[in-house]
């Protein structure tokens, strides 16, 4: 009976869509998929991550129907179309026992740039700083490094980290790290016991809240982006994606659904 | 009766004459199977390296100013050098180690306790390392952060991969001592040499062959391990000048950013791989001719 389905399923799935690109969008438009495939039964969603900037190109190329981006277009890529389904946030997150409050835009840098190395030259306890950088080619990296202005090579870490939860556990484990990982993520492990905290920017507090209303300064949009103006199955579900029917999972991945 | 008898024994005899036969073609399937695996792969490593190769040079993987694939900087000696600095630390305290505890499973601990001995080592054996991974990043790293920050270290990578490969240095070298005949302990013991000396002199040289096979084997595996070291190490690209410095070994920097990785700096993570493919070749070829000699 599954096997009868299965096949009957396969050999009539005619259309077919391919979604590549970004690995903070790609599980995201993978749950998406699923319930468009539920609700259109004769359309296969094919999720590859492989990072903003392969979504890009390979939108670009014909490669895939939906490129996934986790950052804006670059003005060398404005010839292609994009559309924001919801917003990521970048918070900085220290150990719960550091007493430092908050830490200006220099500070950070100086932190990061291997100026200061000890946590009493900014009001904490005497400590050496663990600075925990995310690995090169993440968007992450490329957003932190943007507001920051700073180039990579530039950065003196301690620790180089893959996901964000890689880099919480890390700054959980040590009680003079700094890092930086997605706040929805970091709010919710706040909120269940992880022994961390997220710092405010700028005196703007780093919550998913203030990345909805759009005053939390370093946050990037979650774009799906077509080499033209979308049509057909693309548009559908391009549509559907960014429209309240999926609200809910991108909740449940912790980001902020933008509504259109 | 006795032509049915002959019917049936040469019945017998061609059935067997077939089976060796087919029993010789699927032996000799599976082990071209295996080979052209091998094959397959180096030349997709070579493929898929080739444009690297191509672009930036051999000498700029040793030259660079360090490794910035997406500025254009390709240096991998520091990685190279933290790949052996880890391996040789873990082989170090591993190999000693993990003899010791097969001399003692073999001759000194009572069957019971040897047997329970036994079990623990196999169960660690079996420990995926991802779990290790996750052991040492929640408890071995802030300990060493407690005392050497940022803990995340050479350190604990080599620690960890101790505990990975010890099961293999000590498997093997039990087999290896139960693979020396009885008969040179009883010899030796006649002789009226003591129980250590027989052990030290007489046993352990005879079996140093199978030791030494184990660990080999080990240090190919300490070599390739990836998921306990990347979520251990640190992974900063740097030369390390003591054990708490974080480093990055080729593996981990191929897991790391492959995913996210184009054009040329997907090619040199291909010729990261590479690279260590040809170091386990390397270290295979020295095993067989290590074997080989002390055998012969």
């Amino acid at each position: 009976m599954f096997a009868a389905l299965s096949w009957h399923s396969i050999i009539y799935a005619a259309e077919k869509l391919v979604l590549t690109g970004s690995s903070t969008i790609a599980p995201l438009a993978a749950e998406i998929g699923k319930r468009f495939e539920k609700q259109n039964p004769n359309v296969r969603v094919d999720v590859q991550a492989g990072g903003s900037s392969r979504g890009v190109n390979d939108a670009r190329n014909g490669l895939a129907d939906i490129g996934m981006a986790s950052r804006a277009l670059k003005p060398e890529e404005n010839d292609l179309k994009s559309l924001s389904i919801a917003l990521d946030g970048i918070g900085l997150i220290l150990h719960q026992d550091n007493p430092v409050k908050m830490l200006t835009d220099q500070q950070v840098i100086d932190i990061y740039t291997g100026k200061i190395t000890n946590w009493k030259e900014i009001g904490g306890k005497d400590g050496r700083i663990t600075v925990v950088n995310k690995a090169e080619g993440r968007s992450t990296l490329e957003l932190f490094l943007h507001y920051y202005k700073l180039k990579n090579s530039d950065i003196k870490s301690q620790v180089v980290i893959g996901d964000n939860q890689q880099g919480i556990k890390t700054v959980a484990g040590n009680p003079g790290a700094i890092g930086y990982v997605s706040i929805g993520t970091a709010e919710f492990d706040e909120n269940n016991g992880v022994p961390i905290k997220l710092l405010p920017l700028n005196g703007v507090t780093a919550s998913v809240e203030n990345v909805r209303n759009g005053s939390f300064p370093l946050s990037r949009p979650l774009n799906l982006v077509t080499k033209t103006a979308p049509q057909g199955l693309a548009k559908r579900f391009i549509d559907f994606a960014s429209s309240k029917a999926v609200y809910d999972i991108v909740e449940a991945q912790y980001f902020v659904p933008l509504a259109h | 009766m006795t032509s049915s008898k002959l019917n049936i024994s040469s019945r017998l005899h061609i059935n067997t004459l077939q089976a060796d036969t087919w029993l010789r073609l699927m032996l000799i399937s599976a082990a071209t199977i295996a080979a052209g695996i091998l094959l397959l792969i180096t030349l997709f490593l070579l493929r898929e390296s080739w444009p690297a190769l191509l672009h930036v040079g051999l000498l700029r993987f040793t030259s660079d100013t360090g490794w910035h694939p997406l500025e254009g900087a390709f240096n991998l000696t520091p990685m190279l050098i933290a790949t052996f600095a880890a391996s040789a630390g873990a082989i170090l305290i591993a190999g000693p180690l993990g003899v010791a505890s097969a001399v003692f499973g073999h001759f000194y601990a009572s069957t019971m306790t040897a047997g329970i001995f036994k079990r623990i080592v196999a169960l660690l054996a079996g420990i995926p390392s991802v779990v290790f991974g996750l052991w040492g990043l929640t408890v071995l790293v802030p300990r060493i952060a407690e005392w050497q920050p940022p803990g995340a270290s050479l350190l604990a990578g080599i620690l960890i991969l101790v505990l990975m490969v010890l099961p293999t240095v000590a498997l093997t070298a039990e087999a290896a001592l139960n693979a020396v005949p009885e008969s040179y302990f009883r010899g030796a013991k006649a002789l009226g040499i003591s129980h250590g000396g027989i052990i030290l002199h007489v046993v352990i040289p005879a079996a140093r062959s199978g030791i030494i096979g184990g660990i080999l084997l080990a240090t190919a595996r300490a070599l390739g391990e990836t998921m306990a070291v990347l979520m251990v190490a640190g992974n900063v690209v740097q030369t390390p000048t003591s054990p708490f410095d974080p480093v990055r070994v080729l593996t981990a920097n191929i897991a790391l950013e492959m995913a996210y990785a184009t054009g040329d700096h997907r090619a040199a993570l291909f010729v990261s791989g590479l690279t260590l493919m040809l170091l386990v070749i390397a270290l295979a070829t020295v095993a067989g001719r290590l074997g080989g000699r002390l055998h012969g």
